[in-house]
């Protein structure tokens, strides 16, 4: 593996790191739940997607072959993060979220976390639908 | 097999369609099982190809309606915008992690109206949210009209709904409806 591979898959491996250290650190410091949901959703994507570059550049050069393994968690990790984050603000909400006060009126209808849509339910509210 | 009279309500019964209910559903999952292999074989290609054709046979009875792509060359300008506003949002929150104090940080909940109508354009627009900057989609309201994003840092809340609808929303809007 030449010396260029070698600085360029370090580089990408630090910069990883970096941003992973960093949505840790939001964690720590912001103060609430909502806050802190933003720090691993962003922050850790680009951590990951530079180890992921890094590993990719690195079977480059040392296998000379293509790996693409790699593209396969970056899609995984993209459909997974946003319905990871939506269960968990969901969760927040129904445990620390008042509807009437902190939150936007959508509508004539509320929020499908408190209401049911039109038609799903027969009266009984806050009933999971399967 | 499954109950194949239940795979498609709404459109015309063909042989084509019975046996593959989702075109693009089957290519993506031959794709992606070819790339989790890491290498190419003939032998690979027919366990994809069985793949690609019984899963999709399987689970048609979850999917009654076929989501309608209208223009791949702006899926493909929309994936490369978003995975450009991605790396742009990564910078964004990592700076107001380190730099601003949690105090002076702007949250707040905003109400996103939505024009966009079918299940799989507000999945993909709500996705796009929760991967940009500074916002995550927290709920749907009950008749499917609003979205409700959180906002890590938001000055100008009205500014921001009106960007998430200019630059994601009208671009979703183009490839599905």
């Amino acid at each position: 593996m030449n010396i260029v591979l070698e600085v360029l898959v370090s580089v990408l491996i630090v910069i990883g790191a970096g941003f992973v250290l960093v949505g840790s650190w939001g964690m720590v410091r912001l103060p609430d739940l909502m806050s802190r949901l933003h720090a691993p959703t962003k922050a850790t994507t680009l951590g990951v997607g530079g180890a992921l570059l890094a590993s990719m550049f690195f079977f480059f050069g040392v296998n000379k072959t293509l790996s693409v393994h790699e593209l396969l968690i970056t899609l995984f990790l993209f459909l997974s993060a946003p319905i990871t984050a939506h269960f968990l603000s969901k969760a927040y909400m129904h445990r620390h979220v008042d509807p009437e006060k902190t939150l936007p009126r959508p509508g004539r209808l509320g929020w499908s976390t408190y209401e049911a849509a039109p038609g799903a339910g027969d009266g009984q509210q806050n009933e999971e639908q399967s | 097999m499954t109950d194949m009279n239940e795979a498609s309500l709404e459109q015309p019964e063909t042989p084509a369609r019975r046996l593959f209910p989702h075109p693009l559903l089957s290519f993506v999952l031959v794709v992606v099982w070819i790339l989790l292999q890491n290498s190419f074989s003939f032998a690979h290609l027919l366990l994809a190809l069985f793949l690609g054709w019984g899963i999709p046979c399987l689970t048609a009875s979850f999917w009654p309606t076929r989501p309608h792509i209208r223009s791949y060359r702006k899926a493909l300008a929309y994936t490369l915008l978003v995975c450009g506003d991605i790396v742009v949002a990564n910078l964004t929150v990592a700076k107001l992690i380190l730099f601003r104090s949690p105090g002076s940080l702007h949250t707040c909940w905003v109400r996103v109206p939505l024009d966009l109508t079918t299940p799989e354009a507000i999945t993909l627009f709500a996705g796009t949210i929760t991967m940009t900057p500074g916002t995550v989609s927290a709920d749907l309201s009950a008749d499917g009209r609003s979205l409700l994003v959180h906002c890590l840092d938001a000055p100008d809340p009205e500014g921001t709904v009106a960007m998430m609808k200019t630059r994601y929303e009208a671009r979703v809007k183009e490839i599905f409806e």
